[in-house]
């Protein structure tokens, strides 16, 4: 009697369902947060991503369908650095979901487990479209992707305890198996650290932090903005001094930009996508996705050395 | 068989119990555990600089306040001696207090040095830097909707229908919007639009558009609404005009709805159905008199000009609310389904019920059924291409009072209108083709129509078609340049040709757009 008024009394304080066997709903805003709730939630858990991850995540269509998705959601996993901020928050607007309004054990902001660079000493619109709280695409850094796992981990356990052990179990194997990769993938780019990489929008910081690059060209002329001639004259007069031969492009992007501006330097067009599934091949796994990220990028890097003009 | 069943039960609430405590208390196994350690310690540390960051953005938010108010206290003195207003050195800002103490990180100490090196008292940007996103109770943004073009017409105000329309040769102040939106507490979300806009006659109109709580926390997937706002009627009427893909608001919305678009104080119940896809039940009930009710109690003329308060020939009579049937109803039904990844349908129908005054006992029913298409490219930029298809249909059914005029008093009025049902009808559809990024391509067509009734010709129930192609270009989301004609062909009065250049821009919090 006794011990049962003490575990009432934990159920209480903690405020979990006594014992819940369907599987958790998660919700996740972006592709990269679903792959990795999969891997941390197993077969315990249904996962759908409300964007796409071929398109571009800062303009995702606010369509009903999504509504009803986040009704049912018993987790939403977020970004929460502003990525979402032009269509997340006009969903949730609808859903009268308690389980995942802010402060619920359901709601999961991603960014909170990591450390947000290039957050903006003032905000001034002049300088682009910027996000106040920082770079949002923290991602590509496996290892806040690890940290990001953990936290998901730890919502997952308080909603469904029963199946605890699993994610714990799960995380171990998710993070042992990014260890490893990790190693591999450093490896595998160490011969180009310092190197120059240009981008399209200055989606990379952390990978290029992680990985040793200086991914700091962008084809945009401010977060947000078309190429200009002028822009792209400047930037291909940069890839000269700077001697950067490789534009990684993402699935969304205007590939003609990027192949001009590699036709007029000798440089190489690598696809690359900011989220599984945006290559094929790599749905819904992070460490597939990331294993291409970074071949691809390391083949790129090894062509564009042979071939200096 | 009970007590087995609930012997397990027990078996497996402690079970669950103590899977409760491995996770909460004991996070990993011993091999484990010293990583855990590490990563509890990370966190405790990130978390202290987290607190140390808000506390030190705190002091900095008060500090500058502080400075801001001396220097408006300098400021006001100044002026008071004219003397000292020419050869008043620069205010140099004191650094603030907390700068020698902040956590060794890159973001927060950059705050300081800007603020100290060249941070003036006041700077356009810095209230909306300070008020928005998730930093603050409240999000605040305006926005500035401009017009500048020319019409053939002699009568431009009654060629566009919108309060927020170009109304005149020359420019038009259409729509000076300023939002307030945020949580009010755990239970509602709260908003507001303040909308101004300017006359031909140069007067500065400003009124309390929208005003409204919404709870957050409802069981059941319902939804309450309550306090001024834009009646959940159909597609255009409950959105804001920079939100619109064309320059002005479609004839039929402006005729049936008003100028100002249907919208009052009252309540708005909705409840999420629970049905495989996403469909969602609405009823508001607001007020139903005043210049935002114009088919309904309303008061004076459709374009708001000096023909008096006249509708379809009649007098507005002064009718009270008496009891719950002059309230305005309004129920919506709305469906959508994603036909592919990529493709979305929406439909809606709508209604809206409610007395009107050209009589003490007539009524107005509109009725209306919406339609959206979109189509946008699973790879998008920026979110271009898209193709999206709009069109919305009305019919309205307005019970006219009897209404004579017998001005010189011989005894045989000079107006003299019967009662009668006035049927009117009328559709606009508009296509909307987002081509390349940040450009949108649209055409859009407008026809309204009532059967003829005692009162003719009337300019606001005549057949009347409009044909509208226009061309939009979005630097950014925060601003937009629309060019647009209008082919406007009106019984009784003729064809004119109309020109549009309209502009925006935004400032301050970040909006989310609605589907």
């Amino acid at each position: 009697m006794k011990t049962k008024s003490l575990f009432y009394s934990i159920a209480l304080v903690v405020g979990l369902p006594l014992a819940s066997h369907a599987k958790l709903n998660v919700v996740t805003t972006t592709p990269d947060f679903a792959a990795v709730a999969k891997a941390v939630g197993g077969d315990r858990v249904e996962v759908t991503a409300l964007a796409k991850p071929t398109e571009d995540p800062h303009f995702v269509d606010a369509k009903p369908s999504l509504i009803l998705k986040l009704n049912k959601a018993d987790v939403l996993i977020e970004g929460g650095a502003e990525l979402e901020i032009g269509w997340l928050p006009a969903l949730l607007q609808g859903v009268r979901n308690p389980r995942i309004a802010i402060g619920a054990p359901g709601r999961v902001r991603a960014s909170e487990a990591v450390e947000l660079v290039e957050v903006p000493a003032t905000l001034d619109r002049s300088q682009g479209d910027m996000h106040a709280m920082g770079n949002p695409h923290f991602m590509t850094d496996p290892v806040n992707a690890v940290l990001v796992a953990k936290r998901i981990a730890d919502a997952f356990c308080k909603l469904d305890s029963a199946s605890a052990e699993v994610y714990r179990s799960n995380l171990m194997k998710f993070e042992s198996a990014v260890d490893s990769k990790l190693a591999e993938w450093e490896k595998l780019l160490a011969p180009f650290k310092g190197q120059h990489v240009v981008a399209y929008h200055n989606s990379w910081p952390y990978f290029a932090r992680r990985f040793g690059l200086q991914i700091d060209l962008f084809l945009e002329p401010k977060p947000g903005l078309p190429p200009t001639p002028a822009h792209l004259a400047d930037v291909m007069a940069r890839m000269k001094e700077t001697g950067a031969r490789v534009i990684i492009v993402q699935p969304y992007l205007n590939r003609h930009t990027a192949e001009s501006v590699a036709r007029n330097t000798g440089a190489v067009v690598v696809d690359v996508a900011g989220f599984p599934g945006g290559v094929k091949g790599t749905e819904e796994d992070y460490v597939k996705y990331m294993d291409h990220l970074v071949t691809s990028l390391a083949n790129a890097l090894g062509q564009s050395v042979g071939k200096k003009p | 068989m009970k007590t087995v069943q609930s012997v397990g039960l027990v078996g497996s609430l402690r079970l669950a119990g103590s899977l409760l405590f491995a996770c909460a208390l004991v996070p990993a196994p011993a091999l484990r555990a010293q990583e855990a350690d590490q990563a509890t310690q990370i966190q405790q540390l990130q978390q202290q600089l987290r607190t140390l960051r808000e506390t030190f953005e705190e002091t900095l938010r008060q500090q500058r306040e502080q400075i801001e108010a001396l220097q408006k206290k300098i400021d006001a003195l100044q002026s008071k001696t004219p003397d000292s207003a020419t050869s008043s050195p620069p205010v140099t800002t004191p650094p603030p207090a907390t700068a020698a103490s902040p956590p060794a990180e890159s973001g927060p100490p950059k705050v300081a040095r800007e603020t100290q090196e060249t941070k003036p008292a006041w700077s356009p940007t810095s209230p909306i830097a300070l008020l928005g996103g998730q930093r603050s109770y409240l999000n605040i943004s305006f926005d500035a909707l401009f017009a500048a073009g020319s019409s053939t017409a002699d009568d431009i105000p009654h060629l566009q229908l919108g309060g927020h329309d170009p109304v005149q040769r020359g420019f038009t102040a259409q729509n000076l919007e300023t939002v307030f939106e945020g949580y009010v507490d755990p239970y509602f979300r709260g908003q507001a639009s303040l909308v101004g806009h300017i006359a031909p006659d140069g007067d500065f109109h400003f009124e309390a558009e929208e005003a409204y709580l919404e709870t957050i926390a409802l069981p059941a997937n319902l939804q309450v609404k309550a306090g001024q706002f834009l009646t959940e009627f159909g597609r255009i009427n409950p959105t804001h005009p920079h939100t619109w893909s064309f320059v002005d608001v479609p004839l039929v919305a402006g005729r049936f709805l008003g100028a100002e678009g249907l919208r009052n104080p009252g309540a708005r119940v909705s409840w999420i159905v629970p049905t495989p896809f996403y469909s969602e039940l609405f009823f508001t009930v607001q007020n139903s008199q005043g210049d935002t009710a114009y088919s309904f109690r309303g008061s004076g003329h459709s374009h708001d000009d000096h023909e008096g308060n006249l509708i379809f020939g009649r007098e507005r009579i002064e009718r009270e609310t008496e009891h719950l049937g002059d309230m305005l109803f309004a129920p919506r039904y709305a469906v959508s389904f994603d036909l592919t990844e990529n493709q979305t349908v929406l439909l809606g129908a709508s209604a809206a019920f409610g007395p009107n005054n050209s009589g003490p006992d007539t009524d107005t029913q509109i009725f209306g059924m919406d339609f959206l298409w979109k189509w946008k490219s699973p790879r998008h930029h920026g979110g271009f291409p898209f193709v999206a298809w709009q069109t919305e249909v009305m019919a309205r059914r307005f019970e006219a009072g009897a209404f004579t005029l017998d001005e010189n008093g011989d005894g045989l009025p000079e107006v003299d209108l019967p009662r009668e049902t006035l049927w009117d009808y009328g559709l606009y559809s508009q296509l909307t083709w987002g081509f390349k990024r940040g450009w949108v391509a649209g055409l859009r067509g407008d026809w309204v129509s009532g059967e003829r009734g005692a009162f003719y010709p009337d300019p606001d129930r005549d057949t009347r078609w409009r044909i509208s192609p226009n061309l939009t270009w979005f630097p950014t989301e925060f601003s937009k340049l629309r060019l647009q004609y209008n082919y406007d062909d009106r019984e009784n009065i003729g064809v004119d040709h109309s020109v549009w250049l309209q502009f925006e821009f935004m400032l301050g919090a970040h909006a989310a757009h609605k589907f």
